[in-house]
Formats: C-alpha cells, sequence, structure tokens
C-alpha cells in the first residue's frame, strides 16, 4: 500500500488474477488464516464481558471505517459523524415503533437514510472546504440529533426507544455469541467493500480529489459527484452502523449520540492512522478498549473505589491527553507505529533504507 | 421590553465570547474548539481564587483574569506553538482534545455539581428594574457593559496599538510579518491570552449570574456561530452575528419550542454557509486559504 514499502523479496505479480487477490503472498495467506481461526474460536473462550467489548470494537470499526473512506482517503473532513450514527439508529426505532418493521426492512430503510443525509451533508462541500466543511457538519449533527430529542419528547419516549430484538425465520437474536457472528460478518463485509472501491475507479478519484482538487478536475475527474458518492457511501455505512447499534443495545437515546462519539471516531482514523484502512481497525479497538483499560488501571490504584464516581472525567482527561500525544507525537498513528516496526525487521541489520536511486 | 433585554443579554454573552474566536482566528487562522472549556476554566478560576482570597473579591477578580491570560499564553506556548505550520486540521482537532482533556480535568478538580463563585465572593445578584417594564439582573448589566468595553477596547486596540498593528500584520501575511521584525509566536501567544482573556471573563459574569456547571462549554459552543455568522475575521461581524444568533435564539424559544434553544444558532449558521460562507463581514479569499 504505502510507496515502496518492502514485501517478500522476489516476489512479482504474473498474472491479473495475482492484481486482483486479496493476499499476495503465502506468509499473508497464512497469517490471514490464522487470525480468521483466532476470530471464530473467541467467542467460545471469552466470558460474556469481553464478547461485549468485541461486540463494540466491531460495530466502532464500521464507523471508523465508513469515516475513514470520507476523511481519509477523499479528504473531506466530518466533524459529524455521530449525527449519521444517530439517524440510523432513530430510522430503525422510529420504523420499530410505528410500523413493527422487521430488521430487513429497517437496516435497508437505515441505509437509504443515511445515503440521503449523505447528500445533505455533502452539499456544503461542493462549496467549502477545511475548516469551513468541517464547522458545517458540526451543525448538522446538532440538527440531526435535535430531531431523534424531538421525535422523543412528543411521542413520549422522553427516556429512548425500546427495540426487540431482531427475528430470523421465528428465531431472535438475542446470544452474545450470535450477535457476535453477525457484527463480525457485518464489520468484514464492511471492510470488503471498502477495500474493493478503494483499488477501484471511485478510490482513485478520491484520492486524486484528496491530494489536489483543481489537478483532479483537470484529470477529467467529476469532483462533485465524487465528492457526494463519497458522503452517501460513508454515510450509508454510518447508518447501517447505528441501525446495528440499536439492535444490538435495544434501546436508542439521543443521549448516546453526543459531540463526544463524533470527536471518538475522528480520534480513532487519527490514533489509527489517516489513510489507511488498517488504521481504521486498530483506531477502533483502541479507542474502544481505551475507557476499559482506564478502568482497569484504577482498579490497581489504592482505594480503588474512590475513583468509581468520577471514572468518566478520568477518561475525558486521559482520552483528550492520548489525542493530543498522537497529533503532536505520532501524526501518521498507530499504522505509522506499526510500519517503523515492519521496516526496522525487514531493513534489519541496516538502519535506513538506501537512498533512491543508489547503487541500482 | 423584557424581550428586548433578553435579546441584548443573550448577545452580549455570545459576542463576548465570539470575539475570542475571532482573535485567534484572525492572527493565526486556527479555529479553537477548546474556547468553551478554555472559558469554563476562567469562571473555576474564578471560583478558586475566591476561595483563597476570601474576603476580598476585587483581589480575587483581578487574579482570576490575569490567571487567565497566563492559561491562554501557555496553551500557545506549549501545545498550539507546536502546531504552527501543520495542517489547518491537525491544528483544529488538537484544539478539539484539549478541550477534552480540560473538562475532564475540570470535573475531577471541581467535580461536576453546580457551584455559585457568587456566593463565594459575597455579592448577590439583584433584579434592576428599567424604565420600559424591562428587568435585568446586576451582573447581566455588567456583562453587557463588559461587552461594550472589551469591544471598544480591542477596536482601539488593533486600529493604534503597536501590538495591535502586529497582530492584525500577522494575519494578514505571516510571512512578510515575520520579515519585518514582528515575532509571529509572540503574536500568536498574546492573541491566545486575549482570546481565553475575554472568553474567561464571559465565563466568570456568566457564573457570577446564574452558577457554574459543566454545561457551560454549551454555551461557548453555541457562541461559534455568532463568530461565523459575522465573518471569523471580522470583530464587528462578531458583533452583528452575536446579535443575529442572540435574537434567533430568544425568538424561537418566545414563538416556537423552548428544545429549540441548543439548535438554533447551528440552523443559523448552516443557512449563512449556504448563502455566504465567509459571513457577513468576513473576506471572501478566506474560503480558498482553508
Amino acid at each position: 500500500m504505502s510507496r515502496g514499502t518492502p514485501r517478500a523479496s522476489g516476489y512479482f505479480r504474473t498474472d491479473y488474477a495475482q492484481d486482483l487477490a486479496l493476499t499476495q503472498t503465502r506468509l499473508e495467506r497464512a497469517s490471514l488464516l490464522a487470525f480468521a481461526v483466532i476470530l471464530a474460536a473467541f467467542p467460545f473462550l471469552a466470558t460474556a464481558f469481553y464478547l461485549d467489548l468485541a461486540c463494540q470494537v466491531f460495530l466502532a470499526a464500521i464507523g471508523a471505517l465508513s469515516l475513514m473512506l470520507l476523511t481519509g482517503y477523499a479528504g473531506q473532513i466530518s466533524l459529524g459523524h455521530a449525527g449519521l450514527l444517530a439517524a440510523g439508529a432513530f430510522t430503525a426505532g422510529i420504523l420499530f415503533r410505528e410500523f413493527n418493521a422487521p430488521f430487513w426492512v429497517t437496516l435497508p430503510a437505515a441505509a437509504a437514510v443515511g445515503a440521503l443525509l449523505g447528500i445533505v451533508f455533502g452539499l456544503p462541500s461542493l462549496r467549502l472546504r477545511g475548516l469551513y466543511l468541517a464547522v458545517s457538519t458540526l451543525a448538522l449533527h446538532f440538527v440531526v440529533v435535535y430531531l431523534g430529542g424531538e421525535y422523543e419528547s412528543k411521542r413520549g419516549y422522553s427516556t429512548g426507544i425500546m427495540i426487540d430484538a431482531p427475528t430470523i425465520g421465528g428465531y431472535a437474536i438475542t446470544n452474545g455469541r450470535v450477535w457476535y457472528f453477525v457484527l463480525l460478518v457485518a464489520a468484514v463485509a464492511t471492510l470488503l467493500i471498502c477495500i474493493n472501491l478503494l483499488r477501484s475507479r471511485t478510490g482513485r478519484a478520491w484520492r486524486a480529489i484528496r491530494a489536489h482538487e483543481t489537478v483532479a478536475e483537470a484529470l477529467g475527474i467529476n469532483i462533485a459527484a465524487y465528492k457526494l458518492l463519497a458522503f452517501v457511501i460513508s454515510s450509508a455505512m454510518a447508518a447501517v452502523a447505528g441501525a446495528l447499534f440499536a439492535y444490538y443495545r435495544h434501546f436508542v437515546s439521543v443521549e448516546a449520540f453526543s459531540l463526544f462519539l463524533s470527536i471518538q471516531y475522528v480520534a480513532m482514523i487519527i490514533v489509527g492512522g489517516m489513510g489507511s484502512l488498517l488504521g481504521a481497525l486498530l483506531g477502533a479497538v483502541f479507542v474502544t478498549l481505551f475507557p476499559y483499560l482506564i478502568e482497569a488501571a484504577l482498579q490497581q490504584l489504592p482505594n480503588a473505589q474512590s475513583y468509581a464516581g468520577v471514572l468518566f472525567a478520568v477518561n475525558y482527561a486521559a482520552f483528550g491527553a492520548v489525542m493530543i500525544l498522537f497529533l503532536l507525537f505520532e501524526p501518521l498513528g498507530l499504522v505509522g507505529i506499526w510500519h517503523r516496526v515492519q521496516h526496522y525487521f525487514l531493513l534489519w541489520p541496516f538502519k535506513h533504507r538506501p537512498v533512491a536511486g543508489a547503487g541500482k | 421590553m423584557q424581550l428586548a433585554v433578553n435579546i441584548v443579554v443573550l448577545s452580549a454573552i455570545y459576542a463576548l465570547i465570539a470575539c475570542g474566536y475571532v482573535l485567534i482566528y484572525r492572527v493565526s487562522r486556527v479555529l479553537n474548539l477548546a474556547h468553551g472549556e478554555l472559558m469554563m476554566l476562567g469562571a473555576y478560576l474564578l471560583l478558586a481564587t475566591a476561595a483563597s482570597f476570601a474576603g476580598n473579591p476585587v483581589a480575587a477578580i483581578a487574579a482570576a483574569v490575569v490567571l487567565s491570560l497566563a492559561v491562554g499564553i501557555l496553551v500557545y506556548v506549549f501545545l498550539m506553538r507546536k502546531m504552527t505550520g501543520e495542517m489547518v486540521l491537525a491544528a483544529v482537532l488538537t484544539t478539539v482534545a484539549l478541550g477534552t482533556l480540560l473538562r475532564g480535568l475540570m470535573v475531577l478538580i471541581w467535580s461536576a455539581q453546580q457551584q455559585y463563585p457568587g456566593q463565594a465572593l459575597g455579592f448577590d445578584n439583584p433584579a434592576i428594574a428599567l424604565p420600559g417594564g424591562g428587568r435585568i439582573s446586576t451582573f447581566a448589566a455588567i456583562l453587557v457593559v463588559t461587552t461594550a468595553l472589551v469591544y471598544t477596547g480591542l477596536f482601539v486596540f488593533l486600529r493604534f496599538g503597536r501590538w495591535g498593528v502586529r497582530m492584525r500584520a500577522a494575519g494578514q501575511n505571516p510571512l512578510l510579518a515575520a520579515q519585518r521584525g514582528i515575532n509571529l509566536h509572540a503574536v500568536y501567544a498574546l492573541a491566545w491570552g486575549l482570546s481565553t482573556l475575554t472568553g474567561s471573563m464571559a465565563g466568570m459574569l456568566i457564573a457570577l449570574d446564574s452558577g457554574l456547571t459543566s454545561s457551560m462549554t454549551v454555551i461557548g459552543l453555541k457562541a461559534f456561530p455568532a463568530a461565523l455568522v459575522g465573518g471569523l475575521d471580522s470583530l464587528v461581524g462578531a458583533l452583528v452575528g452575536a446579535l443575529i444568533i442572540g435574537a434567533a435564539e430568544v425568538l424561537s424559544i418566545q414563538y416556537v419550542d423552548p428544545l429549540l434553544s441548543d439548535v438554533v444558532p447551528f440552523l443559523v449558521l448552516i443557512a449563512m454557509l449556504i448563502v455566504r460562507p465567509w459571513g457577513l463581514f468576513g473576506t471572501r479569499e478566506e474560503l480558498d486559504r482553508v
């Protein structure tokens, strides 16, 4: 992916099928298989608590991947991602409450609402860039959350909307393990969609727009269409993640979609590493597990009980501090660290890659 | 009449906060999304100084004001200084992260309970009856006067002050300004200090008027549309924008739905971004720079 990352030596692609393949070398295939086995075995070994954590990570991963498409690849900044998640969750909740709609109606409906909102969120991007775009998405976040809150209070669900578990052929998905696999499949499907989008014409167009809009336009890329497309696809994915979140929690409430959630998603792609799908996944894992790590760390301190009340404040402070540290000292995020480790071993015993062109 | 008083008070609050956004943006092109938190920090600083300068409210207020100026300068020296020259977005996200950090720290230090610095200082807050039938609380009146003084002061400072001219120069063209011997870091630090100072004054006065909770950051964020509607690089704009946002909010609470109060500023903001993204008094070229 990144420029000139050394892969296995002596490996050259010789036909188009190899270009299309998701994995290139035997090592990659083997490690992918091992990872898949671990993922499949995990729910049978883990306790309910870790199962829940894994499910949260998958949900966050879908959201982070969609934001990565938009911000990391197409270069369109969004500070309103939580608004899109809220839109998806509320679509599912409202359709279920008002029409008793099953999940195979509400999920596509959430995607459709997300896509529609994507156009709304994306329209300012045709005129605005950078800061101003971020601000407009921020404003739209507040509007969406307001509409959700309005529905809650007008219909008398002031504490939130309850949703029953989705049923397939009379079987209700309530079991944590079943949820684990449902969300795992959803996350993997999202990842595959992202990978394939990015290596197609669409992905190339997005990267060109991010690199330089004017040049991209000169190359014949329809800027407006591709920007809107980025917003539509990203928002539809985020809305589906929101709807899944609603089903998983059996509960929708505006409180869950605060501005802090948007910040968390932005943090995921920063901490993970901009412009990398792996980064989005790593960021999702990191940000989701972070509060639990903090809690575990606080438990180790003497008189742990006294910190219970201020746990959320500690979380806020630590989260902000970590974000600042990454922005200041590791702008490439976890992926940057990972690449550095990779390079260290690939170049060993040397420290630096040879100067381009020297000795060739 | 009461409606007009409410509009003026709310607009004054927004204007006093918004000039902080404008100062930093105008000088360094950074949007400070931690402004709400910095403003709340100012209010908590007053609470802290009120405890240590018991019985001497003037000294407490003066100490808090000086401290908030120092906080702003420190934020620049230790954090934002490292972000100069980075992508605009990275700088903005740094301020977001700073806001999150501050919010957590403030709850840790001062707890999330509602506090009353006015009581701690021994002030009471009687309502003043205005000619025409309106009523205004003492501190709200002081806030309106303060806003007027701060804006007058800033206009004079930016127009005639030596450092004010330097700030304008740095904002217009940092490279040329630096080559004429202007210390850019000092100018940026000053902008951050002044911005935090004015924000903190707003925070202190709001806290003296109606108590201090962790929800104060929302007010800070709602003042941001005021800055943008007027034009992010224009002080006059911030004043006009604050008036528009304040009026829209008070009127919609009065005549439409109280729930709207949190969202109206952002609706106005969206409308403005569609019609005239650079704001009423902003410079148009701004948009291409970001």
